[in-house]
């Protein structure tokens, strides 16, 4: 097995918020097929927060894990907030992740902040 | 739980008669085969004894058994050896594109004293064509090398074949049999190779020991300097536990082995077949019929191989992958990509190598466990979902 910790396996194991919405506010995804993992992300916003957060994720044990750990720490949280979910705070929470895993499996964050910006684009747009 | 090893190109159990053979040099017969009394004499004569055990495994004289510390070694003393004693008739080294990295690297590696490589490619089975490798040679070739097998691909290649072209043009033909040797019948001069690698934990023998056959009469330089061990060709003090157990595993693997292909031979057949019957979308990898006998592996379309190994690991299930996150360069396996799979189909590289203690019961256990497995990583595949709305992004 890789090196993964007690967190990561729980995570893996039992990932949390997996799916899609239905019609989303926003959607953000990341990464591709070839490099070995790929994310998306979709999001429901009310009243500036977070109100429901899914994923689907494409990719290694730390991959599932770093989504299940991005949903879980968004759900709830004011945009504002959710923006400052990084890849550092997220292998922090799942106490520690392979060193050569923290690049191309922690793309849960960046994919989270796509979707914020695709839901702030599209009010923007006057949609 | 039920606990299925599936994983034996990794390594397989060491057998208990060879664990018996092995113990006497572990404790009381400790002597160094190169000293001048009675407790050198004991370890010499272990040692010679293997050296005649694994050369019938492969039709060779003893002579020409060459221990070495792995099959790694092994190769590296083949590639380096051969083709550095022969560098005053030429440069130019061919070998194929899905060779273990102790031959590509090897070869690399010579590449910085000016020699060149050419490599063959392979077809979407992963098999030479013997055409290519005659295309390929130059009037400075030196040396060909095609393994017997690729363990990842399970493609058992051609080396007879190849073998008569290189004999024509009298080019050194080395061979990786350390995935076929002590598992399929082989044999030097049907081969009609100069050179061949083995190693023992591949057939119920201890790690640590391999072994380089070279022909008699073919010049190789020594890498490792000292004593005069394996004729020259190695020095450095025998490993004489392991040296041991593997003749004991050769001599068993030879007397027993039309019994292990029998038992083999279907349980991967069935799962070969099975398999893809019962999940869509899944790919088998490699030739169907000219394979190792217990050989399965598979592409499954949408998902990752580590995921689905840990999830197989969490239902007692020992297997591997060749997905790029299963390998620590995170680069997909090279193998894989030579056959022409692409890069996001490698990503659900499976592989089920069996072994002598696999029996049915594994097999359904196997074909029980993985359907949900892939079902439940599928459900959460973006990728799957995008085919399962368009119908596109499937192979």
């Amino acid at each position: 097995m890789p090196v993964y910790s007690d967190k990561v396996m729980e995570h893996f194991m039992h990932p949390r918020n997996v799916g899609e919405i239905e019609n989303p506010d926003g959607v953000g995804e990341v990464g591709n097929p070839i490099c070995g993992d790929m994310m998306t992300f979709y999001i429901k916003v009310k009243d500036n927060r977070l109100a429901d957060v899914k994923y689907k994720t494409f990719g290694c044990g730390a991959a599932i894990a770093v989504s299940s750990m991005v949903s879980e720490m968004a759900m709830g949280k004011t945009l504002e907030e959710a923006m400052k979910i990084t890849p550092r705070t997220v292998a922090d929470e799942l106490e520690g992740l392979p060193q050569n895993k923290f690049h191309c499996s922690n793309l849960g964050a960046q994919a989270l902040h796509k979707a914020i910006q695709d839901y702030r684009g599209k009010k923007k747009g006057g949609k | 739980m039920r606990k299925v090893y599936l994983d034996n190109a990794a390594a397989t159990p060491l057998l208990p008669e060879v664990r018996e053979a092995m113990l006497p040099y572990l404790g009381e017969v400790f002597g160094n085969p190169a000293s001048l009394h009675d407790w050198g004499d004991k370890a010499r004569e272990a040692v010679e004894s293997a050296r005649i055990q694994v050369a019938q495994l492969i039709g060779a004289n003893p002579e020409e058994i060459i221990f070495t510390g792995s099959g790694t070694e092994s190769n590296n003393l083949a590639i380096k050896g051969l083709a550095l004693a022969q560098q005053g008739k030429g440069k130019h080294i061919v070998v194929s594109a899905i060779e273990h990295f102790s031959v590509l690297h090897s070869v690399q590696t010579l590449g910085k004293w000016g020699f060149e490589m050419t490599l063959v490619p392979v077809d979407k089975y992963g098999v030479v064509d013997p055409e290519a490798v005659r295309k390929s040679l130059r009037k400075d070739t030196v040396l060909v090398s095609i393994m017997q097998a690729n363990g990842e691909a399970g493609s058992i290649e051609p080396i007879a074949e190849i073998s008569k072209i290189t004999r024509e043009r009298n080019i050194l033909f080395h061979t990786d049999a350390v995935a076929t040797a002590g598992t399929i019948p082989v044999d030097v001069d049907e081969l009609g190779v100069d050179s061949l690698s083995l190693a023992g934990n591949q057939f119920y023998g201890p790690k640590g020991v391999g072994v380089l056959w070279v022909r008699k009469g073919v010049r190789i330089m020594p890498f490792l300097e000292g004593g005069v061990q394996e004729g020259g060709r190695r020095a450095g003090t025998e490993n004489v536990p392991a040296i041991v157990g593997l003749g004991k595993a050769a001599e068993l693997a030879r007397v027993n082995m039309s019994a292990r292909l029998k038992q083999l031979t279907p349980l991967r057949d069935r799962l070969l077949t099975e398999l893809p019957a019962r999940i869509d979308h899944v790919v088998v990898t490699g030739h169907l019929k000219q394979r190792l006998p217990g050989h399965a592996s598979f592409c499954i379309e949408f998902i990752e191989g580590e995921a689905m190994l840990m999830l197989l690991n969490s239902q007692g299930v020992a297997v591997s992958s060749g997905s790029a996150c299963t390998s620590r360069a995170l680069k997909a396996s090279h193998v894989l990509i030579a056959m022409g799979i692409p890069h996001a189909l490698a990503q659900g590289s499976i592989l089920f190598t069996l072994g002598m203690d696999s029996n049915a019961q594994d097999i359904d256990y196997v074909l029980e466990v993985m359907p949900p497995i892939v079902d439940r990583l599928r459900q959460m595949s973006p990728l799957y979902a995008k085919f399962l709305k368009t119908g596109k992004g499937g192979k």
